[in-house]
């Protein structure tokens, strides 16, 4: 990890290309649009790609484009939250589980197994069913159905750390855990809560768009790539542009994610290349 | 200094693999100012003695006083007295480092603050440039590394000093170095010593006493210089005839 020579990792860079791609684009939907992504319209309803609306309209008459670029925020706000979320929360537990009893440790992750077996999807679709379906619930169930992932990776990591010579050393000169596990094993599995961060990511942007797309996502008007998805599919047959759009929005996101992870594991650990 | 009566240490099999009886019985004194030489092949369990008698485990029988207090078994918040007075240098120059932190931190870790004075009479001491204390663990050779570790088993000015096996990871031609340094911060500082090797012409280099451990138990206690001339036990003269092999090697290298 730490005799890292900077080899050329194309993995990484795609990753990164990606993924500033998506960046990009929300950030410049905040100062420029070429249409009002909400705005309907009669008149121009479903255009074909033209100079005016490039990916052309939907059956409200509202520009593609400009839904895309919207769409992204959303895309991006709720993967931030939901790892945001799951990280916070399953990275202490992992540490915690790593560090008490082993008793302790294993009530913990027996739960957290629990978690994991809960579908995603489901926890979420309650989660609507119970609040009300926004965005913001949706984000939360996501993040929650992504805390098991990071707590294992946290426990993993820091279990590995725990057994160091360094660890010991720190032992001997009288440090609490605590200050263990703040002063040492953070910074020593901090790689690898990055590389699953935006793992994660990939699988909640693609959590956010399967929610919008069944309903229980991000509500009108508020542009969401996965209700697009959704909005696109009692004209699929006469007008699969509607759907090709966001779908290939969806998969530059998710891919980009997934690639970054990937690459970023290899960088950090190049032990650990290739495996899941 | 340091009592051990009997101490016992039996690490749990798990996941079908037989439990292990890493210590079984073993029963010595340390005086203050001693330089006490731990000696055995690998596996003989004198890193679990070690972590024993850092109260860093804790064993399965037996006792261990320092200074007339029992610190076997005993909670960590009790053991503060020994934490200043106890310092380790580990094995591994590599991995007794915390890869992630600065020199000036891990040096400063037992002192629980960052002393630059302090800091410099450590560096000093050990014979790193200032710089150093701004870099990371990977900057610096095998040696230095395990400069930096005596480093921070010195800074809260401890009375005994164990070294698990501490040149054994590094190249031939540092290993002399690091004892002489050793020995020098043993002679300055008025350091109890515990020294760990599984080769006894590096612990006659450094010790007066030496203990011969062979499946964790001891098979020889007494001075160094008779223990290495007179062997009594059958295991220590195959631990004798088996370190010339390394002179020899040595000396071949020297010639030519
Ligand atoms: N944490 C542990 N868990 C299980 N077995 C261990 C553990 N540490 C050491 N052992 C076993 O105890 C024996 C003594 O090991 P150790 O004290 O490291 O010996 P040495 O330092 O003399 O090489 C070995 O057989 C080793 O495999
Ligand atoms: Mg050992």
């Amino acid at each position: 990890m730490t005799t890292a020579v900077k080899r050329r990792t194309p993995t990484l860079t795609a990753g990164a290309v990606l993924v500033g791609l998506v960046v990009l684009v929300a950030l410049v939907s905040f100062i420029w649009t070429p249409h009002d992504p909400t705005r309907v319209d009669a008149a121009v309803r479903l255009l074909g790609p033209t100079g005016d609306f490039l990916f052309g309209t939907d059956k409200f008459g509202r520009d593609l484009v400009s839904q895309i670029m919207v769409g992204a925020r959303t895309t991006l706000y709720v993967g931030v939250v939901a790892v945001g979320v799951a990280a916070l929360i399953g990275t202490p537990l992992g540490i915690l589980a790593a560090m008490s009893p082993r008793w302790l440790g294993e009530f913990i992750m027996r739960v957290n197994d629990l978690v994991l077996a809960f579908p995603a999807l489901l926890l979420a679709i309650m989660f609507g069913a119970v609040f009300g379906a926004s965005t913001w619930t949706a984000m939360v169930a996501i993040g929650i159905a992504t805390v098991p992932s990071f707590a294992r990776i946290a426990r993993s990591g820091t279990m590995q750390v725990m057994s160091t010579e360094y660890v010991l050393a720190a032992r001997a000169a009288g440090r609490s855990r605590l200050v263990i596990a703040r002063r040492h094993v953070l910074p020593n599995i901090a790689g690898l809560l990055i590389v699953q961060s935006s793992v994660s990511f990939a699988i909640a942007v693609l959590a956010e768009a399967a929610l919008s797309f069944l309903g229980f996502g991000t509500r009108p008007p508020t542009p969401s790539w996965g209700r697009m998805l959704q909005e696109s599919q009692e004209l699929l047959a006469v007008q699969p542009r509607l759907a090709i759009v966001p779908g290939i929005a969806i998969a530059v996101a998710v891919l980009g994610f997934n690639l970054l992870g990937d690459g970023l594991r290899d960088r950090l650990d190049p032990r650990l290349a290739g495996r899941r | 200094m340091i009592e051990v009566r009997d101490l016992r240490r039996t690490y749990r099999g798990r996941l079908g693999r037989p439990a292990v009886d890493a210590l079984r019985g073993v029963s010595f004194d340390v005086a203050a100012g001693q330089r006490f030489g731990i000696v055995g092949e690998s596996g003989s369990g004198k890193s679990t003695l070690v972590r024993l008698l850092a109260a860093l485990d804790t064993p399965t029988g037996g006792t261990i006083s320092f200074r007339g207090t029992r610190i076997d078994g005993v909670p960590e918040r009790r053991l503060k007295f020994l934490r200043d007075e106890l310092q380790i240098v580990f094995q591994d120059p590599m991995g007794s480092l915390d890869p992630r932190m600065r020199v000036r931190d891990i040096i400063c870790e037992p002192l629980k603050r960052r002393d630059d004075e302090r800091l410099a009479e450590l560096l000093d001491a050990v014979g790193l440039p200032l710089d150093a204390a701004s870099r990371y663990p990977h900057q610096f050779s095998g040696g230095q590394r395990q400069r930096i570790s005596i480093a921070r088993a010195l800074a809260p000015d401890p009375k005994v000093l164990i070294a698990d096996e501490p040149v054994s990871a590094l190249d031939v031609s540092v290993r002399a170095q690091i004892l002489n340094l050793l020995a020098d911060l043993v002679e300055r500082y008025e350091l109890t010593l515990v020294f760990v090797s599984h080769d006894l012409s590096v612990v006659r280099h450094v010790c007066d006493t030496v203990a011969v451990m062979r499946r964790g138990e001891i098979v020889e206690l007494g001075d160094v210089e008779q223990v290495y001339q007179q062997p009594l036990h059958e295991y220590t003269r195959e631990l004798i005839a088996a370190a010339p092999t390394l002179r020899a090697a040595l000396a071949r290298f020297q010639e030519g």
